[in-house]
């Protein structure tokens, strides 16, 4: 009965350095209005994408009115989001935010060919909210877990789109698997660090009162 | 008494309050159906029961049920079965449709399901909370799910007993990625038995009403490979936002604008993870339970990520 709303697209966990190789965008019909698709490098298809990082700079670089670009940053590389008058409160957010700020950005992939025919990918965002060290951290560990994940299946019988991506890129999806272990191996350590400053600061201060 | 007699008789009985059938008619088109066409005894059932139904301008639901049976609705697994429940109407969602009377939540000890009464079954209402048997009721399939429909021959009776209501809840994690429209500061129709969400003030089935003002977030939530849509209702909301109704009401009315209600819930709670539990229904988890799952367990991560 409610079965005629379109499904909504999922949104991707990819890594700033293998969304920023992608380039390649197809469409799976040809309806003019039908959804367009990144291809991933590791063989997934994104329509939308959902990441967690360092908001490190945001600058106003529109001509005649406001257009913002943010650079946020994962353990990776950087992702670069683009916000004008049609994503008014993304706008909003990059205008009132104080870099460097821990964000989380759900947004639809866009890509721009450059006059030396060079394709860029950015982020266009429907949302931009500020969160703490912790949801950036698990975001971090399921985006290394999705990557591997479908590195692991790149090789299957029947992955069409891993074939689309061998075609269209050529690149070794072994590269993203090790750049996950290495962002999780980070995110470890890290870890200890917190751990050992922890074991200070929790301590019950008995001069407090 | 072959098969297709005992058939036979069961539809014209189905027939009696329409048509007069003679029994031995229906078993020679059975009989015509299954030996000379090889057609299936199910199909054949189907089909000369569609014909009678033409030849009366009836339709299936008005058709008394040939056999309902007795039946839990985690059981409900076949399309076109009459069944009869004892169950506990949980809740009342608003009719998407001017044919539809009311719309919910049926539940007993086994589980859930969604019903559906229609305006023309001319039934009396059914309230939150009460148990009732319903006789002749049909299910219904719909891409996988189940519902039962009531239909003009449905008898309910109020029991005095209360059925318990089993729990088959499902629990979903992810990131809340979008806050969808409706959600906030919204407005219910004040008619009784009527819970519909106001649109400019008007709700759908009794026209330009002073609403009462509610809240509820309708989310969804991503893990990366599935969305499931979830809504928060009104205890739920302010659990997660820490805004309660009247706070709500208040930024409302400093704005002129009810809309500063989600936005303001929008920033608290967008792109953070959840793990929420509560029934299904239809496309929504209603979240009974909900909490941010705690730090990530890294080197349970690393652990497994360097095994695949």
């Amino acid at each position: 009965m409610s079965g005629s709303a379109p499904t909504r697209e999922v949104a991707r966990r990819v890594f700033a350095n293998e969304f920023n190789d992608a380039g390649y965008t197809f469409k799976e019909s040809d309806d003019e209005r039908a959804p367009v698709y990144l291809l991933l490098p590791t063989g997934a298809s994104a329509n939308r994408v959902f990441f967690v990082g360092t908001l490190t700079e945001r600058d106003d670089v529109g001509e005649d009115s406001e257009y913002w670009r943010g650079r946020i940053v994962d353990p990776t590389g950087t992702f670069f989001v683009y916000a004008g008058q049609y994503q008014p409160e993304a706008a909003s957010t990059l205008r009132a935010l104080e870099p460097p700020a821990y964000v989380a950005v759900v947004g639809k992939p866009r890509t721009y060919e450059t006059d030396d025919g060079e394709v860029r990918v950015s982020v266009r965002p429907e949302s931009i909210t500020t969160v703490d060290a912790a949801v950036r951290d698990r975001w971090v560990a399921e985006t290394a877990r999705r990557t591997i994940d479908r590195v692991a299946a790149f090789d299957d019988d029947g992955n069409e789109y891993a074939r689309m991506a061998d075609e269209q890129y050529a690149l070794d999806p072994a590269t993203y698997k090790r750049a996950s272990l290495s962002a999780l191996e980070d995110l470890d350590e890290t870890d200890e660090l917190a751990a050992d400053g922890t074991d200070t600061t929790d301590a019950p201060d008995p001069a407090a009162d | 008494m072959s098969e297709l007699r005992q058939e036979a008789e069961a539809m014209a009985e189905q027939f009696s309050d329409h048509l007069e059938v003679d029994p031995a008619e229906i078993e020679s088109q059975l009989e015509n159906l299954v030996d000379e066409y090889r057609v299936p005894l199910e199909e054949a059932r189907r089909s000369v029961t569609n014909s009678y139904l033409d030849d009366a301008g009836l339709d299936r639901d008005e058709l008394a049920p040939g056999s309902a049976t007795r039946a839990q609705v985690a059981d409900i697994d076949e399309d076109e079965q009459w069944v009869d429940l004892r169950v506990t109407l949980v809740d009342l969602w608003e009719p998407r449709s001017d044919s539809i009377a009311q719309v919910g939540l049926l539940g007993d000890e086994s589980g859930t399901i969604k019903f559906v009464a229609f305006e023309t079954s001319d039934l009396p209402a059914l309230s939150e909370g009460q148990s009732y048997a319903l006789s002749n009721v049909v299910t219904d399939e719909y891409e996988g799910r189940y519902s039962v429909k009531l239909n003009r021959t449905t008898q309910i009776t109020e029991l005095d007993e209360s059925i318990e209501v089993g729990d088959d809840a499902d629990t979903v994690e992810g990131a809340l990625v979008d806050i969808q429209s409706g959600s906030g500061l919204i407005k219910r129709c004040p008619e009784e038995d009527c819970t519909r969400v106001l649109q400019n003030g008007r709700c759908s089935e009794h026209g330009q009403v002073d609403g009462g003002f509610d809240l509820r977030i309708k989310g969804v939530l991503d893990d990366g490979e599935t969305v499931t849509e979830v809504i928060f209702d009104r205890e739920a909301t302010e659990r997660l936002t820490g805004m309660t109704l009247e706070e709500a009401k208040d930024l409302a009315m400093d704005a002129l604008d009810t809309t500063v209600v989600a936005e303001e819930m929008a920033d608290d709670v967008l792109g953070r993870y959840y793990r929420v539990t509560g029934p299904t229904f239809g496309r929504y988890v209603l979240v009974d339970e909900f909490e941010e799952p705690g730090p990530v367990d890294v080197e349970t991560a690393l652990v497994e990520a360097r095994s695949i």
